[in-house]
């Protein structure tokens, strides 16, 4: 177990610059998410990418998908909880976080969320204790890959 | 004319709809057809949709009711109306703002802090605030000493990130479009064990006066709770029953009942039960597929269904998130009941561009609806279909809470029949 810690740690110095980034990130963002969320990881690995499943100890489990080149081309969660969305968002935080504010002041109400901006998609439903998220980045996802894979 | 004969049809099948309801209620003390009474019964709460309470805002196809809460065991009460009915949350949330002069009890931590409660909606937004304490009163039912949300923006620090999450706070009347949310959904608390046992679902913090706030663990029996499990009596769900609305409609009137098949109004007899499962959901069949992540939700203000061939409107509109087709469509869809039976949904789209248009000032819109999320449903991928308020209109729907007793012969709890 310490060695587990130990190894951990160094990943995550290696890679500090990144580590808080699963999308749009690289490998080692996958672990620093995994260690963040102190979530089970297990992997699959398919023709046009490998899919980590990060299991949480709440319930809710989040999926990244990492293609052959090595960059995090979607994340996706299921569950009761929200995760960090920050974490597993990285650099396309802030643009999730706007287009939602730009979003909300529309008029009131309360329905699902699809988000189709520059770069990156963005889709939420479900209600409270049952909710489905899912965000990637179109340019980025491999050819023959079908968005229905993507949850 | 093709758009005409669907029309003529999705008023037919909301005729039979209320005769439907009329027929089981008589036995009762109430009616949830178009002809509403006055509400009767110490377990019948009226209902209404009519834009909600925050001036200059519209909040279409939504059910309001009032709530009265106490300092508990006292007589110094407050009344609040203009709150939302969510059966797809649980738990009582009010602005603090709608409150002024009740100083409610606030729920204190250890190390002189204070309990706070956050909650995460699929849109992005989100409310804050400490946990309070109230006796919560609605018709003639009382649930003592019950934990609640304040919904507040803090003063001297900031809410933690963990629960804004990048989203935006809706802790001002206009901005909630409401007085505060009443959540009588499928589950006795807001987050349950997960929140007694880890501090990661980041759903209950510990702050001192002026900050920090820490995630924290908290006791099931101190957490934000359905009101209705506290009640006396009628504590094992509710029934929404609204009356039917033809196309538009400036208002819409209906009742909450408390209880199933507790007393002779709210009989479970004669309605279908369609089971929720562990992840929340039941099975919806759309357009020949299966969507397996779908829910009954009021507080939904539409259909939202994934349909690749409806045409959205635009994000410039005045109904952005909502559907516009050139004419209204008609469609339906089966929901997966118990017995696994399947039970047609007649209903219609329209242009809701157009409806906000010609319909500006209404608050009731029975043919809204919208996308909801990924149109990528095939190869097991799950989608879901959310049936929002327009739903109950011409329906009695009743929603059952995990734990509670149920009636004799039904499934156990939770479960959602109409």
């Amino acid at each position: 177990m310490k060695s587990l810690i130990v190894s951990l740690a160094v990943v995550v110095s290696l890679f500090s610059a990144k580590s808080y980034a699963a999308l749009g990130g690289d490998a080692a963002s996958v672990e620093a998410d995994r260690a963040h969320m102190n979530a089970q990881r297990q992997a699959t690995q398919s023709a046009a990418y490998t899919l980590h499943e990060l299991k949480t100890d709440n319930g809710t489990v989040v999926r990244e998908y990492l293609s052959a080149s090595g960059s995090v081309f979607a994340v996706a969660w299921q569950g009761p909880f929200v995760p960090d969305m920050q974490q597993l968002l990285g650099s396309y935080f802030e643009q999730y976080s706007n287009a939602v504010k730009a979003n909300k002041e529309v008029r009131a109400g309360r329905h699902p969320l699809d988000l189709q901006l520059p770069g990156l998609v963005v889709q939420s439903s479900g209600y409270m204790r049952a909710r489905h998220f899912r965000a990637y980045i179109p340019q980025q996802v491999p050819a023959g890959v079908k968005k229905a894979e993507l949850q | 004319m093709r758009t005409d004969r669907i029309m003529r049809r999705g008023v037919a099948a909301l005729a039979m709809a209320s005769a439907f309801g009329l027929l089981v209620a008589c036995g009762g003390g109430g009616s949830s057809t178009s002809q509403q009474p006055p509400p009767t019964g110490n377990n019948v709460q009226a209902l209404t949709v009519n834009g909600g309470p925050a001036a200059g805002v519209d909040y279409i196809d939504a059910a309001f009711t009032s709530v009265t809460v106490c300092v508990p065991g006292s007589s110094n009460c407050a009344t609040v109306d203009g709150v939302l009915v969510d059966t797809g949350s649980v738990g009582l949330r009010l602005l603090a703002s709608a409150i002024p002069s009740l100083n409610l009890p606030q729920l204190a931590g250890s190390g002189g802090t204070t309990y706070y409660n956050c909650v995460d909606f699929v849109d992005g937004t989100y409310l804050w605030g400490p946990v309070a304490q109230a006796d919560i009163e609605m018709a003639g039912e009382k649930a003592s000493s019950a934990s609640l949300q304040l919904i507040e923006n803090p003063t001297g620090f900031s809410v933690p990130t963990a629960c804004s999450q990048g989203g935006v706070n809706e802790d001002t009347l206009s901005a909630l479009g409401a007085n505060g949310i009443l959540g009588v959904g499928n589950y006795p608390q807001d987050c349950g064990p997960a929140c007694q046992s880890s501090t990661s679902p980041d759903v209950y913090f510990t702050c001192g006066a002026s900050g920090p706030c820490s995630s924290s663990t908290i006791m099931v029996a101190q957490q934000v709770t359905n009101p209705v499990v506290g009640f006396a009596t009628d504590n094992n769900g509710v029934i929404i029953e609204m009356a039917a609305v033809d196309g538009e409609s400036a208002t819409a009137s209906g009742q909450m009942v408390f209880g199933i098949g507790t007393q002779s109004n709210n009989s479970l007899s004669g309605y279908t039960v369609y089971p929720i499962n562990s992840n929340g959901f039941f099975t919806t069949t759309f357009n020949s597929q299966d969507l397996t992540e779908s829910f009954i939700d009021s507080g939904s203000n539409g259909y939202f269904f994934p349909d690749a061939s409806i045409t959205q409107c635009s994000g410039g509109s005045i109904a952005p998130g909502f559907y516009c087709p050139a004419n209204p469509v008609s469609l339906s869809a089966q929901n997966k009941a118990e017995s696994g039976a399947e039970n047609t949904v007649n209903f219609t789209v329209d242009n809701a561009v157009n409806d906000f248009n010609s319909f500006g000032a209404d608050a009731a819109f029975a043919n809204l609806a919208g996308p909801n999320g990924s149109t990528d449903c095939g190869g097991g991928s799950p989608c879901g279909f959310d049936w929002g308020l327009p739903f109950f209109f011409g329906r009695n729907v009743f929603v059952s809470i995990d734990g509670q007793p149920v009636p004799s012969g039904a499934p156990a709890a939770p479960w959602w029949a109409y």
